[in-house]
C-alpha cells in the first residue's frame, strides 16, 4: 500500500546574490513498512527534499501526498529526526521523549505508557530521569529516535542522523534502530553519505544526481539470506555488488 | 543530591586537598590583612598629620558616625536607597525582558527598533536627569525613573542577544513536531537562556544602584546619593565616606544576593 509520494518535486531558492535550483522534477513513492535510503553528492538537495516532505518547506513546484492526500504544513503523520539528537538539557530523557507528545498536546495515559514502553524495549528506561549530558552519544541518539516515534509518526525521515556517532556506536545503534523500525512497522526514508550503511539498511536506494538534483536510480537491494539484518548482509557477496555499482553512479556525476 | 561518600583517601590526594586548602587560606589572609594594614596606616596617618584628616578623614571618625547612626539617620537613608534600587531594578528586568520578548516575537519590529536601541543603549541616561525630574517629580519617582532608564535598554540588548542566539537546530526540531511560536518561546527559547537573564540581572542590579544615585544626587532629599552630597557641601567628610562604604558593601550584598538566587534555580533545574 502506498504511503508516501513525491510527486515532480521542483525547488529554486531565492536568495540575495541570485537564484539556486536545488531539486528538479523529483518523482518517486513508498510503500507501507519499506526502508528508502536517499544518496547523493553533497549539497544536492537531499535536506531540502526531507524538508519539503516534513512539511517545513513549501516547495516551488510540485506537491508531496502522504495517503494520498497533498501535504501542507507539518504533518502530524511524520517523524522527521535531525543529524543531531537535539536533546533539551534542562529536561531528564523522560521529559525529552515526552517532548513531541507534549507539543501536540498529546499527553494522554496511553501516549505517555507507549513512550514509557519503547524507553523500557529499548533499554533508556532506567536512565530516564537522568539528563542528556549524563548518557552516552548513543544513548542520546536512542533517546531522540524514540521522542519521534513516541508521536507514532507513520513515516520517519532520517536525516544523516547517525552520522555524529563513532563507527562502533553507529553500527551498534543502526541495528538497534533497524529492529525497532521493523518491529514497529514504520515507513522511513533516510539520507545518508555512508554507502554501506545504506546497502545494510534499506529495501531501496534513491540515487541523486549532482545540483540540481533529479533522480537518477531506483536500486532495489535484496539479499539471499533468511534473516536479514544489517550486520548480517554485510558479509554477503551481494553487498560488495551493491557497493560498487552505487560508488559508480555516484562518482561519475562528481565533478 | 549526590550523598558524600568518604572513602579512604590516597596519600597523594590527601596532600592535593591540604595543598589546595592552604593556598585558599594564603589568599584570605592576604587578602585581609591588606585591607588592616591600609584601614592602619590610614589612621595612623590621620593621627601624625601626614594626610589631612578634615579632606580624607579618618578610620576612627567614620566608625563614630556609624556609632552614631541612630542620630543621623544613616539608617533610613539606607532604607531609601535600597527600596529605590530593587524597585528600579525589578522595573528594569520585568519591562526590559517584557520589551525583548516583544521583539523576538516580531522580527519586523525587532529589525525596525535596531538603531534607536543602539542610539539609546550608547546615550548617557544621567543626561535625562533634568527632564526625568521635570516630567516625574524630583522625589522617589524621578529617582526610579532613573534606575529605569539605565538599566531598561541594557536589559533589552541583552536578552534580545540571547533570544536570538538560541541554538537553531533545537527551534527547528520544535518545528518538527509543529510547536507554535509561544511554544518554541516558553519550552525552548526563555529555558536556554536562564543564565542569560541571570547575567542580565547582575549587570542590572549593579546599574539600578548607578541610577538611584544619580537620581538622589539631583533630587537631593534623602537615601546615600543625598547623603554623599549633603556631606560633601557642609564639609563632613566622615558622613561621605561613611556612606561610600555602606554603598559598596549594599552593592556587594545585592550582587550576592542575585548570584544566590541564580545558584538555587540553576541547581533546581538540573538536579530536580
Ligand atoms: N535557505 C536556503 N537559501 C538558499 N540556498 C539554500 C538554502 N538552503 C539550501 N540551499 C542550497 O541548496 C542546495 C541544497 O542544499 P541541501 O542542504 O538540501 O543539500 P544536501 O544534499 O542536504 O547537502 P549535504 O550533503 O551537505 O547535507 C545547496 O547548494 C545549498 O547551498
Ligand atoms: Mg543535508
Amino acid at each position: 500500500m502506498e504511503v508516501l509520494r513525491i510527486d515532480h518535486i521542483e525547488q529554486t531558492y531565492q536568495a540575495k546574490n541570485g537564484e539556486v535550483a536545488a531539486l528538479k522534477d523529483i518523482s518517486f513513492h513508498i510503500d507501507k513498512g519499506q526502508f528508502f535510503s536517499l544518496v547523493g553528492p553533497s549539497g544536492c538537495g537531499k535536506s531540502t527534499l526531507m524538508s519539503i516532505i516534513a512539511g517545513l518547506l513549501t516547495p516551488s513546484g510540485g506537491q508531496v501526498l502522504i495517503g494520498g492526500e497533498p501535504v501542507t504544513g507539518i504533518s502530524p503523520r511524520i517523524g522527521y529526526m535531525l543529524q543531531k539528537d537535539n536533546l533539551l538539557e534542562w529536561r531528564t530523557i523522560r521529559q525529552n521523549v515526552l517532548f513531541g507528545l507534549e507539543i501536540r498536546h498529546q499527553l494522554t495515559e496511553k501516549n505517555i505508557d507507549h513512550a514509557d514502553q519503547l524507553l523500557k524495549t529499548y533499554g533508556l528506561y532506567e536512565f530516564r530521569d537522568k539528563y542528556p549530558s549524563q548518557i552516552s552519544g548513543g544513548m542520546r541518539q536512542r533517546a531522540a529516535l524514540i521522542r519521534t516515534l513516541a508521536v507514532c509518526p507513520d513515516i520517519l525521515l532520517l536525516d544523516e542522523a547517525f552520522s555524529a556517532l563513532d563507527y562502533q556506536t553507529r553500527l551498534e545503534v543502526t541495528e538497534d534502530v533497524y529492529q525497532i523500525l521493523k518491529r514497529e512497522q514504520v515507513t522511513t526514508l533516510m539520507v545518508t553519505h555512508d554507502i554501506p550503511e545504506c546497502i545494510s539498511m534499506s529495501d531501496f536506494v534513491v540515487i541523486l544526481t549532482a545540483r540540481p538534483a533529479t533522480v537518477r536510480e531506483i536500486l532495489p537491494i535484496t539479499f539471499d539470506i533468511p534473516t536479514r539484518t544489517p550486520l548480517s548482509c554485510r558479509n554477503s557477496p551481494q553487498f560488495s555488488a551493491y557497493f560498487d555499482h552505487i560508488w559508480r553512479e555516484l562518482e561519475c556525476h562528481e565533478p | 543530591m549526590s550523598r558524600k561518600i568518604t572513602p579512604t583517601l590516597s596519600p597523594q590526594r590527601r596532600l592535593y586537598l591540604k595543598t589546595e586548602k592552604r593556598r585558599r587560606q594564603r589568599v584570605l589572609f592576604t587578602q585581609i590583612g591588606i585591607l588592616v594594614l591600609f584601614i592602619g596606616w590610614w589612621e595612623i596617618a590621620a593621627r601624625v598629620g601626614l594626610i589631612d584628616s578634615f579632606i580624607f578623614s579618618q578610620p576612627s571618625r567614620i566608625l563614630d558616625t556609624y556609632l552614631n547612626m541612630a542620630q543621623n539617620g544613616l539608617l533610613t537613608h539606607i532604607g531609601v536607597t535600597v527600596f529605590e534600587t530593587l524597585t528600579g531594578f525589578l522595573l528594569g528586568a520585568v519591562t526590559g525582558t517584557v520589551l525583548a520578548v516583544l521583539l523576538w516575537w516580531s522580527p519586523f519590529a525587532s529589525k525596525v527598533s535596531e538603531p534607536y536601541l543602539v542610539v539609546l543603549n550608547s546615550l548617557p541616561k544621567i543626561a535625562l536627569g533634568p527632564i526625568i525630574i521635570i516630567i516625574a517629580g524630583a522625589g522617589t519617582r524621578a529617582i526610579v525613573v532613573m534606575a529605569l532608564a539605565i538599566s531598561l535598554i541594557v536589559t533589552v540588548l541583552e536578552m534580545l542577544g540571547g533570544f536570538h542566539r538560541t541554538d537553531p537546530e533545537f527551534i527547528r526540531m520544535a518545528e518538527t513536531f509543529g510547536a507554535s511560536r509561544a511554544q518554541i518561546f516558553f519550552k525552548i527559547v526563555f529555558p536556554y537562556n536562564v543564565s542569560t537573564l541571570f547575567n542580565s540581572l547582575k549587570i542590572n542590579i549593579g546599574l539600578s544602584l548607578v541610577g538611584v544615585i544619580a537620581g538622589e544626587f539631583l533630587v537631593s532629599k534623602a537615601g546615600l546619593g543625598y547623603l554623599i552630597v549633603y556631606g560633601g557641601q557642609v564639609f563632613k567628610l566622615d558622613l561621605v565616606m561613611a556612606s561610600v562604604i555602606i554603598l559598596s558593601v549594599v552593592a556587594a550584598l545585592m550582587y550576592e544576593a542575585v548570584s544566590l538566587l541564580q545558584k538555587l534555580t540553576v541547581s533546581r533545574i538540573e538536579h530536580s
